[in-house]
């Protein structure tokens, strides 16, 4: 199998599986017990969150652990939107981010907060002007993600942070898809708060955590015991949490060689599928992107389609839209970008990693021709 | 922005979901076999061409053009192209093999859920590609009545 749908899930590193046994094994106690065997889990869990702090530059107390990052996701948007209410009942995002974004906003809709989904341009980046313009003296955060799941087009956060920061709006940055890809600084990206999901930076699933810079105003999701300082209810994933605490060390002390090594890697699959197929284009080619995602349209034949068809071959890629969920709508990505809705029904994602090797594009090249080829014989278009 | 059933959130009291999201992308045998190895695939030569049928939006979704010959009321050629997912291509391929060698009057009664049948199934949330295949028949029919009666042979079918 090869595998090029790292920007969905990435394996467990063995080292992280390592490091979070004996957390399952031997030192299973309650984190909030006061005895010694239930101290260790607790130190555990604190050793972790310096090392989680290490990494992105800041404190440890601004540092939550969740249960993935859609949670860090919801509590963002929920926990400010609802500390803020008195101030306000406007939030500003993007018409482009992770449906943990963009369905808890149209949740906050409903419950009638007001929120303005700032275009982007053809290459998939967020329209700064539009976001200043947007900005009001009601509105109560802005959430904009650091680099898009479907292209991986980067966005422009740091000048996002200097706006919403002169209007005095705490910013969210879903940076999902750039932890353990790229050097993470909420700090130098003006972030109030930022989220992570370990499982996609070779930790394991069901476990993230929210940045909350010191002061940022926030409410619980979750209501119960006083754990994660009353911002976050519910006994500690106690290896969940140390397993993203290794998965998040290792990952930035190799990002920058393996950002190096798989952006050659990506870099020449696009040449090799430009050349293979005719009439295919890269989304957001004009922009910066993280240097593992490819998303391409393939004119002709259907996203699924190759999918399936590459399955088949051994090789895992993805539509990286609403479609693969049996939602027959074109991506909302692709749609924000001004890309026509067959040209977008027609993209597929690469989304390369860690165990992604120069001869594994060789093969995929082939039976992607292959694949297309097939499905252009049969293709009405 | 479209919405699914993944909108819950939105309004209404929450209810427990009616139609839990099952396994989406899990075609048996058959119907990859028809995906990867189409039965039918291609337009007819116009000088065959008693019936044509275009089903699906101009500009976005899915796409089905579908053409017959019409011997002595029998469907006696039939060829197909499909813009669309694994399930679209695989729907219509077995469309177009059980349509083949029917009358029309027989090949009328083909429904949807005969062309899932004879595949063996496909996932729930795929069923609404299976939509185009019959419709395309239908509309290829349709054309072949119509080129009959400006003809003036509707008579002998």
């Amino acid at each position: 199998m090869i595998y090029l749908d790292h920007n969905a899930t990435t394996p467990l590193d063995p080292r992280v599986f390592e490091a979070m046994l004996p957390y399952l094994r031997e030192a299973w106690g309650n984190p909030s017990s006061p005895y010694r065997f239930g101290q260790e889990a607790r130190a555990a869990v604190e050793r972790a969150r310096n090392r989680v702090a290490e990494c992105l530059g800041c404190r440890p107390a601004e540092v939550l652990f969740t249960g993935g990052g859609t949670e860090a996701d919801n509590l963002a948007l929920r926990g400010v939107t609802r500390a803020l209410r008195d101030r306000g009942r406007h939030v500003v995002t993007s018409a482009i981010e992770h449906p943990a974004v963009l369905r808890t906003c149209k949740a906050l809709e409903a419950d009638g907060v007001r929120v303005t989904w700032a275009e982007v341009s053809g290459d998939g980046v967020v329209d700064v002007a539009a976001v200043g313009r947007a900005l009001g003296s009601d509105t109560v955060l802005l959430s904009v993600m650091h680099a898009n799941n479907e292209t991986g087009v980067l966005q422009p956060v740091a000048e996002l942070a200097e706006l919403a920061h002169a209007r005095g709006v705490p910013f969210h940055v879903d940076a999902v898809q750039t932890a353990g890809k790229l050097p993470l600084r909420p700090a130098a990206l003006g972030a109030d708060l930022l989220a992570l999901s370990a499982h996609k930076f070779h930790g394991p699933k069901g476990v993230g955590a929210l940045f909350v810079r010191s002061g940022t105003p926030l409410h619980p999701l979750l209501t119960g015991g006083e754990h994660e300082r009353g911002l976050r209810a519910g006994t500690e994933n106690v290896a969940g949490i140390v397993g993203l605490a290794e998965a998040l060390a290792l990952a930035q002390a190799e990002a920058q060689a393996e950002a190096a090594r798989v952006g050659a890697l990506r870099d020449r699959l696009e040449r090799a599928i430009l050349a293979a197929v005719p009439g295919a284009r890269v989304h957001g080619a004009g922009a910066p992107r993280v240097p593992n995602t490819t998303n391409l349209a393939l004119p002709g034949v259907d996203g699924e389609s190759v999918v399936v068809g590459l399955d088949l071959h051994g090789v895992c890629v993805s539509t990286g839209s609403a479609c693969s969920t049996g939602d027959p709508a074109p991506s909302h990505v692709l749609t924000a970008m001004g890309v026509p809705p067959r040209e977008a029904q027609s993209s597929v994602r690469f989304s390369l990693g860690r165990d992604t090797r120069p001869e594994d594009i060789d093969t995929v090249v082939r039976a992607l021709a292959e694949v297309v080829a097939r499905l252009r014989a049969v293709s009405s278009l | 922005m479209a919405t699914t059933s993944q909108d819950r959130t939105e309004g209404g009291p929450e209810t427990a979901p009616a139609d839990p999201p099952g396994p989406i992308l899990y075609y048996n045998d058959l119907v990859l076999d028809h995906f990867t190895r189409p039965r039918n695939v291609g337009a007819l030569p116009p000088a065959e061409t008693d019936g044509f049928g275009l089903v699906g939006d101009p500009t976005c979704g899915d796409q089905l053009k579908l053409w017959i010959s019409v011997r002595d009321g029998r469907i006696t050629r039939i060829g197909f192209q499909s813009f669309g997912c694994p399930g679209a291509i695989a729907t219509s391929s077995m469309l177009t093999e059980l349509a083949r060698g029917k009358t029309v009057e027989e090949a009328r009664r083909i429904t949807d859920d005969d062309v899932i049948e004879a595949l063996g199934g496909i996932p729930e949330r795929k069923r609404h590609c299976s939509l185009l295949g019959v419709r395309g028949l239908h509309a290829a029919l349709s054309d072949w009545e119509a080129r009959q009666a400006a003809d003036g042979t509707a008579q002998d079918r």
